[in-house]
């Protein structure tokens, strides 16, 4: 029987995209049957277009930058946007898949992609705000598939 | 070496070299040998690992000028 991976990815960032859907799409490649509950800041990663997703250089003491920068000048207006370019020009010019790419990588090869019902009423999103072949549902949909996982992880 | 499909896979990073090798794989029949090229050279230990787990057969792996050449036979479902 195949192995079962249920992830949660609950980050709405550029960088935190990347986790759930590389190792969602690497499993379904290993034959994993996979799972993605999408929650609270995570529902962003099921939106339609997710060419906007940003970087924060805020706060990440841990982001490799040009030059140092201190927090007082990266909260400046433009910041966020500078980074998120210099992000995206660094996939591209490295062999880093997209999240686009990784996305559809993952609905191909079958992986389940759940958006929590609860987030999607909270931050009055609609279901059109979402590509197709998604579900929607909340903890208990998750936890029918996640209980019988080999692998859980929140991300 | 003989093979009956080739993936080119090269300046492309985790995880692309192995979903690439799947897909390729996913369009060859049991026995079938799948020539693909990258160069990450992360893929080496995931083509092993990938092989490993999904029992298809590493049969040879050359490397040239940065480029890593694997040749994979595809597991036999049929047995």
């Amino acid at each position: 029987m195949a192995k079962k991976l249920a992830l949660i990815a609950s980050k709405g960032t550029l960088d935190w995209a990347y986790p759930p859907f590389i190792l969602a799409s690497t499993a379904a490649a290993l034959d994993y049957e996979v799972c993605i509950f999408f929650t609270f800041y995570g529902l962003t990663l099921l939106k339609k277009d997710v060419s906007d997703l940003k970087v924060s250089p805020l706060g990440n003491p841990a982001m490799p930058m040009p030059v140092p920068m201190p927090n007082l000048v990266q909260m400046l207006p433009g910041m966020e946007s500078m980074a998120t370019m210099m992000m995206k020009q660094k996939i591209a010019d490295k062999g880093v898949a997209s999240i686009e790419e990784l996305r559809s990588a993952c609905l191909e090869s079958g992986v389940k992609l759940i958006a929590c019902q609860m987030t999607v009423d909270l931050f009055d999103f609609k279901q059109d705000d979402f590509i197709e072949g998604i579900e929607f549902g909340g903890a208990a949909t998750f936890f029918e598939f996640a209980g019988n996982s080999d692998v859980s992880l929140f991300i | 070496m003989d093979f009956d499909k080739e993936v080119d896979a090269k300046n492309l990073n985790c995880p692309l070299p192995i979903l690439r090798c799947k897909k390729g794989l996913n369009e060859l029949l049991g026995n079938q040998v799948l020539k693909i090229m990258a160069t990450d050279p992360g893929s080496v230990k995931d083509f092993e690992a990938f092989c490993k787990q999904t029992g298809h057969t590493l049969l040879q792996l050359d490397q040239t000028d940065k480029v890593f050449t694997f040749y994979i036979k595809k597991r036999n479902d049929t047995l």
